[in-house]
């Protein structure tokens, strides 16, 4: 056993309000700690409902380190099953995504599973009589994980039995995912295609922590943003030329400091939150004809209004997703070890809305999001100098203190200075109550 | 003035060298101004636009590209990266004489490097040419990655 398992107390001391201890990010126990203990009592993403449109259609993800797999069953409704074999243990599916009719049927023995995950047949099944079979486990069939919610197409999965409620755990933070569906005339979201996929090599936490780091973007993204504002520049193009559109993404991640701290950040329990409260950098982008009419047939004036002239930059939703509602997409950032991420990001269409928005959303996704992004360049630089650079033993402790006030109370929604550090903190808060909920006490036990 | 078989297939070479030799104002300068690369996301993919792509950007974000890699702040190409082409002889698959326009396809392994790491793609790139004023130029140039759907570590250079 190592330093922090079954230590609650060791777990809480890693994080002291403004501070985190570096093992949060490269200690391996940690990340094992986190799968068993976070990643199993927390509400977490696993796909959209429409990557599983049709009965028997499938998608094969992870929920933290777990292989599952998100099915249409019969009935017309998502279940979200362990990827595994309850005869020996083999993937019942290895590709992303398919069709898998009425039932699954595991390639190495034959058994067969209903697409609920209850055993269907096993080949020369006499074999099991008078073995006490049915009392296994394995004579339940594919285990299904503990809860599943699907949230206006969003399906998100708590992998422990019992625990917190869906509602309770995210609270008034469904209202981003909310208005990015209602962004949707028919109110509701398509995939548009596969997600990029980018592996970093550092802690999962750095990436989420980033979705809410406002005094970056102007420095890290110098080199990319900088350069678009100054090329541009150069060309020399008559007053009031309206930028194009590849410009109206880069350019506002050079806004200066005072526009992010004016923008906001919103925290909510349980270490949810999100930037871009009153503007952000996707406020300005260019007016898309025909759509506003749309959504004013759809909603009436005063709703539409309300939906559009919210621009809420991005969203975390704790642990490990975050969602840009105005332009609909959504990043997992799936940890594989303590240094090793995998990044995944979906964009979505809006049923009835015009085109134009997916190809805006689509072009945001390869211009920042990609492994061939000049701005995902950028950013995993940093992450992964962060990584390395905290190997060093001169210091322990990694700084989370702007705009850091003593005693915070996280269980109450706050709107702050858009640059302050405090979803960081927030996000540290639900950490320790997540990782330490079931937690046994082994020095407790021993007294 | 015609365009035989051989100077398609040579402009093709020319074009990787720049790439790897970094002489990237040379290469910039072989594009028709409407051109764009693009690299798909998904094999066989069809649209360019309203499904996401590794790249598909037109002469303003290659340029930008390519001057970001030399910026003073360019903390990733600090140091840089390298890299190398080694590509199968040409196939000239359409020449339209008349219209002076030519499709090449091109099966090739690209190498990128930085620091300790260094990693592999097999590429088949199909270039789109043009004979403009006597010159061969680049209106379009398609690059896919044979694993286009794995996960990637940065890909900062142009393959
Ligand atoms: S391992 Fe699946 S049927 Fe044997
Ligand atoms: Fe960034």
């Amino acid at each position: 056993m190592g330093r922090y398992a079954d230590n609650p107390a060791a777990i809480k001391a890693l994080f002291r309000g403004n501070e985190v201890h570096r093992d949060v990010y490269i200690d391996q126990e940690i990340y094992k700690l986190e799968m068993k203990h976070l990643f199993a009592n927390a509400w977490v993403f696993v796909g959209h409902e429409s990557q599983t449109p049709n009965k028997g259609d499938y998608f094969s993800t992870q929920v933290g380190d777990q292989p599952v797999i998100q099915v249409r069953h019969s009935d017309g409704e998502v279940h979200v099953l362990h990827n595994r074999c309850p005869h020996k243990g083999t993937k019942i599916v290895i590709d992303r995504a398919g069709n898998t009719g009425k039932f699954f049927r595991c390639p190495y023995h034959a058994w067969s599973f209903k697409t609920d995950g209850c055993l269907l047949a096993i080949p020369l099944k006499k074999g099991y009589e008078n073995t006490g079979f049915e009392k296994s486990d394995s004579g339940n069939g594919m285990k299904a994980v503990g809860e599943v919610r699907n949230y206006r197409g969003f399906i998100f999965c708590r992998l422990a039995e019992t625990g917190i409620s869906f509602e309770d755990y995210f609270g008034g933070s469904l209202s981003s995912i909310d208005n990015m569906v209602e962004r949707s005339p028919a109110g509701r979201l398509e995939v548009a295609g596969p997600p990029l996929r980018y592996m970093h090599h550092c802690n999962w936490k750095m990436l989420v922590e980033n979705q809410t780091d406002t005094c970056h973007p102007m420095v890290a993204h110098e080199s990319s943003a900088g350069t678009a504002v100054k090329l541009w520049e150069e060309l020399d193009m008559p007053e009031g030329t309206p930028l194009p559109p590849a410009m109206e993404i880069i350019a506002p991640f050079m806004s200066p400091y005072e526009f992010f701290e004016n923008m906001g950040i919103r925290t909510w329990p349980n270490g949810h939150g999100h930037t871009g409260v009153h503007h952000s950098i996707h406020s300005n982008y260019s007016a898309i004809q025909g759509y506003m009419e749309k959504m004013v047939e759809a909603y009436g004036e005063e709703k539409a209004k309300a939906i559009l002239n919210e621009n809420r930059h991005n969203t975390v939703y704790f642990p490990n997703i975050m969602i840009k509602g105005p332009i609909q997409q959504l990043r997992v950032f799936i940890p594989l070890a303590a240094d090793k991420t995998l990044v995944e990001s979906y964009i979505y269409r809006l049923v009835d809305g015009p085109e134009q928005l997916t190809a805006r959303t689509a072009m945001y996704n390869r211009m920042i999001n990609a492994p061939t992004s000049i701005v995902g360049h950028d950013d995993l630089e940093m992450y992964e100098r962060a990584q390395e650079g905290l190997q060093s033993d001169g210091m322990e402790w990694v700084n989370i203190q702007r705009l850091y006030e003593e005693d915070e109370d996280f269980s109450q929604e706050k709107v702050e200075n858009g640059t302050t550090e405090r979803q960081m903190r927030n996000q540290f808060d639900a950490w320790v109550k997540f990782m330490t909920a079931d937690m046994n006490d082994v020095r407790e036990a021993a007294e | 003035m015609s365009v035989s078989k051989d100077q398609l297939i040579d402009f093709i070479y020319e074009e990787v060298r720049m790439l790897d030799e970094g002489r990237y104002d040379e290469w910039l300068a072989l594009w028709l101004k409407d051109g764009h690369y693009w690299m798909p996301l998904d094999y066989n993919q069809t649209d360019p636009l309203n499904v996401t792509s590794l790249m598909y950007e037109d002469l303003f974000m290659l340029k930008l590209r390519v001057e970001r890699l030399n910026g003073a702040r360019t903390f990733s190409q600090k140091p840089k990266s390298r890299c190398h082409h080694v590509i199968q002889r040409p196939f000239v698959d359409e020449m339209d004489e008349a219209a002076g326009t030519f499709v090449t396809k091109t099966f090739m392994h690209y190498v990128e490097t930085r620091l300790d790491e260094q990693f592999l793609l097999a590429l088949t790139a199909r270039h789109e040419l043009a004979l403009v004023d006597g010159k061969l130029r680049i209106a379009n140039k398609r690059v896919d990655i044979l694993n286009c759907d794995a996960a990637f570590r940065n890909i900062q250079l142009l393959p």
